[in-house]
């Protein structure tokens, strides 16, 4: 038997792949590649900047770099480029020309919207298990001005407020005699109100944990929903008010430390889910397969939203993420710090008080698409969505889709997507500003309950009832990572404002803390 | 196609008579009168059983009236203020419990790390050869017997054909054949009824285990997916192990006790 040459030498081998690579540099199609006409049209308004002429081969950074001299934009402001509806991800020639989606001797209509400049992380782990409740976690929320607290609602009759850095509890807010189904920090930051199965409606001070006036007697039967007034619509004598949803067919809007009622809206089936919208309004949905809008200076309706089939059991709005963060935000570094104690009563507070207002209505207004719209998305039990304008009398659009009842819609921070949680195991992703259908993320083995936005629109997580959570990626449209951990159904889940933590609360009675 | 499917494999290629539908709708529509005639003219042993059966079915119906009025009167059934916790989106919603209850306790169960490999039946009584088989006579002038007849219930997988004549020494009787198992959950007491996917485990002999041999003491492993049972890592679980309680070639039945 002869012998056999020995294998080359690694050196030998890279050099020999470095020099393939180099051959596949220069590919003769590519060197060769014409120039091409470009439209660039921008996608929330519709401008145009005709006539370009650009390589054929031109990458997603060149074009980037390209739009930011064009539009004189003083930051290099990374944008997405999207044509004939498919993202571009790497460079025209191979995601246009070579799978032939548009001619080179065309011109080609690229649209393109800024993305935002920070980025948060891709949430991997858990960073701690919180134990402490006695029963099923029913709602968790991060404070709007840090992501070191959250609190959560649970079935022991009590909320807690957690640090999110250690996992350890901070205070115990005792004083409801049933389940506590929604707990929320205000968008000051200075207030938590808890609304349990009983009817009643706490206010805590967020810091020191302290009940602010008594327990309010809000509701003959379970609260479902409650919502913070906007931070810029706020009187800076009385502070935030509040409205509050339930069972007994009635919201109402309380004067939170005083405890009165200011006005009472009235259903005629259980109300579902409540919001205040950033131009004053409160809208309602409810079991009675209607939404109704309503003026919050006066009490008075002024829509019904009639078009859903059966129970409407959630509403989101464009501005949420906005209106929920107040004065605060992921880039947004404030050196005024948290008022403490409850009063508002004294000039300097009240002077603190209203520079966040102030930072809170710029804030709203960035976060108002293109023509001042603040759009309205309604989730229903007959499997669909509707898109409203308020300004329009139709809705913009019916999205329908999903095989099962939506639990659960919620913008995108940037406003640009709609992501809707189903029972049928799946998260849709829609585009906000018209209703297209864009993409349907499956992965989940059960139904999915809730769903949470990272600050810069990039990723999405979801809670469902198959115990994990699960975060997606919303450029490629795909599972980004998968987050075991829980031991039971996943209730709620919360990502914090600046983005570098994920909250959820589950029925195996424990709250984690999620980071990268 | 199993054996025994004949019928069924010639609708499949024939299709049925061609007034089918129609007859079936007489023999439906005329079926009061069938049993007003029956209720008339049957006496004796057939009439007991008959009057059985028909008093069964209106104690039945009497029940499912009076449920419905009860439904009637309280509405949609507020649930107990201590019952356990749920978010408000899930409040309103009527949810199969048992299943539920059955996955938060074996969980629960796995929590206290309690013994995997302890299972309620330890011991079981032996059956012999004789009792297990019966020898069957064959040939031309039947005087060989080397085929054996099993007189125990068995599982026989989906889709199993019969041997030729010539090679099948041992015989499971098709009427014999168990598909289902009633299991029972050991802390809750709810009885669901499942599909078997195979026998793991005969106490009597690993020959039993192969030829799927249902009796007392027998570990089958049966199909959980309609309960909904997930991992901790999110996958759904769908087969679980049960033993079998009941001796299945006395009751026509087999029961079985859920090993958590």
């Amino acid at each position: 038997m002869s012998t056999q040459i020995p294998p080359a030498s690694k050196r030998a081998r890279r050099q020999a792949q470095e020099a393939q690579q180099t051959s596949k540099l220069v590919d003769p199609v590519l060197a060769n590649f014409p120039n091409v006409r470009i439209k660039l049209q921008a996608q929330e308004n519709g401008e145009t900047i005709n006539n370009l002429r650009v390589p054929g081969t031109s990458t997603v950074q060149q074009l980037e770099l390209l739009v930011n001299k064009l539009l004189n934009s003083e930051e290099n402001v990374p944008y997405e480029f999207v044509c004939n509806g498919k993202p571009i991800h790497n460079d025209l020639f191979t995601d246009i020309f070579k799978p032939e989606l548009q001619s080179p001797e065309d011109e080609i209509l690229i649209e393109y919207s800024p993305r935002a400049v920070f980025r948060v992380r891709n949430i991997t782990r858990s960073s701690g298990v919180a134990l402490g409740h006695g029963a099923t976690i029913l709602s968790a929320q991060f404070a709007p001005d840090t992501a070191t607290r959250a609190v959560t609602g649970a079935g022991d009759c009590t909320a807690r407020i957690w640090s999110s850095d250690s996992g350890t509890p901070i205070k115990c807010l005792q004083g409801h005699a049933d389940h506590v189904l929604c707990a929320k920090y205000s968008p000051c930051g200075r207030y938590i109100a808890s609304a349990s199965r009983d009817g009643t409606i706490g206010v805590w001070d967020a810091l020191s944990g302290d009940a602010v006036g008594k327990l309010i007697r809000a509701h003959s039967a379970y609260i479902t929903d409650i919502c913070w007034e906007p931070l810029h619509l706020a009187n800076p004598t009385i502070g935030c008010r509040l409205v509050s949803g339930s069972k007994d067919k009635t919201a109402k809007l309380w004067d939170v430390l005083s405890g009165h009622c200011l006005y009472t809206f009235s259903h005629t089936n259980t109300v579902s889910c409540v919001k205040w919208g950033g131009f004053n309004d409160v809208y309602t949905a409810s079991h009675d397969k209607t939404v109704k809008v309503w003026d919050a200076s006066s009490g008075r309706m002024k829509r019904s939203l009639d078009a859903h089939a059966h129970w409407v059991n959630h509403i989101a709005l464009s501005t949420d993420f906005a209106l929920r963060s107040g004065a605060y935000g992921p880039t947004l570094k404030l050196d005024i710090p948290t008022p403490k104690g409850p009063s508002t009563h004294n000039a300097v507070d009240q002077a603190r008080f209203k520079e966040l207002q102030k930072i809170a209505s710029q804030k709203f207004e960035q976060a108002l698409s293109h023509n001042k719209r603040e759009l309205v998305a309604t989730a229903s039990d007959d499997f669909t969505m509707y898109l409203w304008d308020m300004k329009q009398t139709k809705p913009l659009a019916r999205l329908t889709g999903h095989q099962q009842l939506v639990n659960h819609v919620c913008f995108s921070p940037d406003g640009r997507y709609l992501a809707s949680s189903s029972f049928d195991r799946s998260v849709k992703l829609w585009e906000a500003q018209t209703g297209k259908f864009i993409a349907s993320l499956r992965g989940h083995v059960a139904a999915v309950y809730q769903s949470a936005w990272s600050a810069d629109s990039r990723l999405l997580v979801s809670c469902s009832k198959d115990t994990t959570l699960k975060v997606w990626d919303i450029a490629t449209r795909k599972l980004k990572s998968d987050l075991p951990g829980h031991k039971d159904e996943v209730y709620a889940v919360d990502w914090s404002v600046d983005g570098t933590k994920v909250v959820s609360g589950s029925r195996d009675k424990t709250v984690r803390f999620w980071t990268y | 196609m199993p054996q025994n499917e004949y019928i069924e494999e010639h609708i499949k290629k024939y299709g049925r008579r061609l007034d089918y539908e129609e007859r079936t709708r007489k023999r439906e529509a005329r079926e009061g009168h069938r049993i007003a005639k029956n209720a008339q003219k049957l006496t004796g042993f057939r009439a007991k059983m008959f009057a059985k059966k028909r008093y069964a079915e209106k104690a039945e119906m009497r029940k499912k009236i009076k449920q419905h009025e009860q439904s009637k009167v309280k509405g949609s059934g507020e649930p107990a203020p201590s019952s356990e916790a749920l978010p408000a989106y899930l409040l309103d919603r009527q949810q199969p419990n048992s299943a539920k209850a059955l996955s938060t306790s074996i969980k629960q169960k796995r929590l206290e790390k309690a013994d995997k490999f302890s299972v309620p039946l330890p011991k079981v009584r032996g059956i012999s050869e004789d009792e297990m088989f019966k020898a069957l006579k064959s040939g031309k002038r039947e005087n060989k017997s080397w085929k054996r007849m099993i007189t125990k219930p068995t599982f026989v997988g989906e889709g199993f054909t019969r041997r030729p004549v010539k090679m099948e020494r041992i015989i499971r009787p098709s009427a014999l054949r168990q598909k289902k198992a009633n299991v029972t959950h050991p802390e809750l007491g709810v009885t669901v009824n499942l599909p078997i996917l195979s026998v793991k485990k005969n106490p009597q002999s690993p020959m039993y285990t192969q030829l799927g041999v249902l009796t007392r003491g027998t570990i089958i492993e049966v199909n959980v997916s309609e309960l909904g049972l997930v991992t901790a890592g999110g996958k759904v679980v769908w087969g679980k192990y049960a033993q079998i309680t009941n001796e299945p070639d006395r009751d026509g039945t087999v029961n079985a006790v859920l090993l958590v």
